[in-house]
């Protein structure tokens, strides 16, 4: 086998003849294997982060007609290193009331609550950290350890601002993470699955072309986990400084900011994994080293899409937020996730299944006569509360205590519509 | 012993400790991080036993939802993290405590001690899929559809209630105003 064909494959024929040459204990020689292969697969993610963010920022610049960093090195791609030693060498201020040890644990686990995703995405046709069976699921549990850092650097920090960025940032993230987990079961209820790789190898047809209204739903509910704009509720700055990090400096303060860079590629590569056909594409079985290249050429496009909302929207109201997982997302993802396994579960019934034609054909039909209504659904309710808000009564401060109330009263009224 | 076996040694004394902190921390936020490290520990546990997906689900509800529920809850009522005074952690009702714990912990211990089916080992095919036959289990009527149904009931009831003890306690606030 050479180099070029599987160059993954060959290193670690090479690592696995060294240690054997050694005359190693075959339980430490496992140890070893794994213990590299989690350093490589977790290695990947990181120093990519170092360059996404200076990706972001040239991104960024150019949707708002400037130019980015463009000094340190060729197009400024060295900025990040500038930024990074920066980062190490400032002071580590600790505040004196902080809460020590939860303080200093919160930045790491929430860097290893996003590396730990890596260990299921499948690169290539056979390069996975591990093939879990219940891959999808992993994705969903790890990412609680990143709310409960975000919970601890919070409280730890003993700062009323911190606190309550915490707070939000946990109403955020439990509630956007129903409409998530439902949006995740669909590609596990087609590929039959809960494996990363099994559903990658299900697409013969990229899944965002079968349930396009699952990927919207994970697409939003994904950039509320991550907290992008416009659900960067959590780190406000013009209402609450900077959230739950605002006690925190140097590193471990960058360990939030790298995390949050990584959180973002890394669902960028899981919805690449689950909607985009992750790593397939032409010629992947000959050649496994086009796998990562077509995975993040997909990733890549999402994490565009991410950048390109981030400089367009505004951030949306706290009580907004809250609304459009509870009263649009929820609702909409159950009824989708019944929708599909009901359309499934008859085409089963009549021999179909394998009719991919009329499978597709009929998934699409589903979820667009889903989305219409939900769309209609959403207008109605949304027109009813605006008709709500112009019917208030003044409020009794507004009103004057003489009898010239009419015209005082009529502009109270406009001043609370 | 195998290696495995001095791995599961070391999370059970883990866990174990983690758990002994829980009911001894003065501090009540300390206790609930402790839960979560504990909780953390039997998640590890399952993966050493192979239950790949209680391990997933460990952590998903009891650290992704229950526990941080429970740290919500403790922060909200707490008004200074650097506040000292904290309670004494045990009062007069630890002995009778102590007492119940050991004495659910000896019936486990002899119920499971004297269950056949617990030392039975059992060679399952290559290709078995735990998974597929847990989900079949819970949907199939001679397995455990009725009590799975059952459960969905009292969740759904709970998750009504809720919301009716939810509105009508604003309502009432509303009417007294």
């Amino acid at each position: 086998m050479s180099f070029f064909e599987d160059p993954i494959k060959f290193l670690a024929g090479l690592l696995q003849d060294l240690l054997v040459s050694l005359n190693l204990h075959p339980i430490a020689i496992t140890v070893i294997n794994n213990i590299v292969g989690a350093l490589i697969v977790s290695s990947v993610g990181l120093v990519i982060v170092i360059f996404l963010i200076w990706l972001e920022r040239k991104l960024a610049a150019r949707f708002q007609d400037r130019f980015g960093p463009n000094r340190a090195g060729p197009f400024g791609i060295l900025q990040s290193f500038g930024d990074l030693s920066k980062l190490v060498l400032k002071e580590d201020v600790v505040p004196d009331a902080a809460d020590k040890i939860p303080y200093n644990i919160a930045p790491i686990l929430s860097i290893a609550a996003v590396v730990l995703v890596w260990a299921v995405v499948p690169f290539s046709v056979e390069w996975i950290g591990t093939d879990l069976n219940v891959g999808v699921l992993y994705i969903a549990a790890v990412g609680s350890f990143g709310i409960l850092s975000v919970l601890m650097a919070g409280w730890a920090s003993n700062n009323k601002y911190a606190l309550l960025g915490a707070f939000r940032a946990v109403a955020q993230l439990i509630s956007y993470e129903v409409p998530l987990i439902f949006a995740l079961l669909i590609p596990v209820l087609l590929a039959r699955s809960m494996g990363v790789n099994q559903i990658v190898g299900a697409q013969d047809i990229w899944y965002i072309f079968v349930v396009p209204v699952a990927f919207g739903i994970f697409f939003i509910a994904s950039l509320a986990e991550i907290g992008r704009t416009p659900f960067d509720l959590l780190e406000a700055e013009s209402e609450i400084v900077a959230g739950y990090h605002t006690e925190y400096s140097g590193m471990k303060f960058g360990m939030f900011m790298a995390g949050e860079f990584l959180h973002s590629l890394t669902l960028a590569v899981v919805t690449a994994a689950l909607f985009l056909g992750g790593w397939r594409g032409p010629y992947v079985e000959q050649l496994p080293l086009l796998g990562p290249l077509y995975l993040f050429l997909k990733a890549g496009f999402v994490y565009f899409l991410i950048v390109w909302i981030r400089s367009s929207l505004p951030r949306i109201r706290i009580d907004h937020m809250l609304d459009i997982t509870w009263k649009f997302l929820t609702p909409l993802s159950v009824v989708l996730l019944m929708a599909i396994a009901l359309t499934d579960a008859l085409l089963k019934e009549f021999g179909q299944i394998n009719n991919t034609a009329l499978y597709v054909g009929a998934m699409i039909a589903v979820n667009v006569v889903i989305a219409l209504l939900a769309l209609f659904a959403a207008s109605r309710l949304n027109s009813r509360q605006r008709r709500q808000i112009k019917t208030f009564e003044p409020r009794p401060l507004a009103v004057p205590p003489k009898p010239a109330a009419p015209a005082a009263a009529s502009t109270s009224e406009e001043a609370s519509a | 012993m195998t290696p495995i076996q001095y791995f599961f040694l070391f999370t059970a004394g883990f866990t174990l400790l983690a758990a002994l902190g829980v009911v001894t921390r003065r501090n009540v936020v300390h206790s609930a991080l402790l839960l979560v490290v504990a909780l953390f520990g039997v998640a590890v546990t399952f993966a050493i036993l192979e239950a790949g997906f209680w391990a997933v689900f460990q952590v998903l509800v009891y650290i992704g939802a229950i526990a941080i529920l429970m740290i919500f809850m403790v922060m909200l009522t707490r008004r200074n993290v650097a506040d000292e005074t904290y309670p004494e952690p045990f009062n007069d009702n630890m002995r009778l405590a102590f007492l119940a714990a050991l004495l659910v912990f000896g019936g486990l211990a002899l119920t499971i001690g004297g269950w056949d089916a617990a030392r039975e080992t059992m060679t399952v095919p290559l290709d078995y899929d735990a998974l597929r036959e847990f989900g079949r289990a819970m949907v199939s009527p001679d397995g455990y559809l009725v009590p799975f149904i059952l459960v969905s009931v009292l969740l759904l009831a709970a998750l009504v209630g809720a919301i009716y003890v939810a509105v009508l306690g604003n309502k009432s606030q509303e009417e007294r105003e």
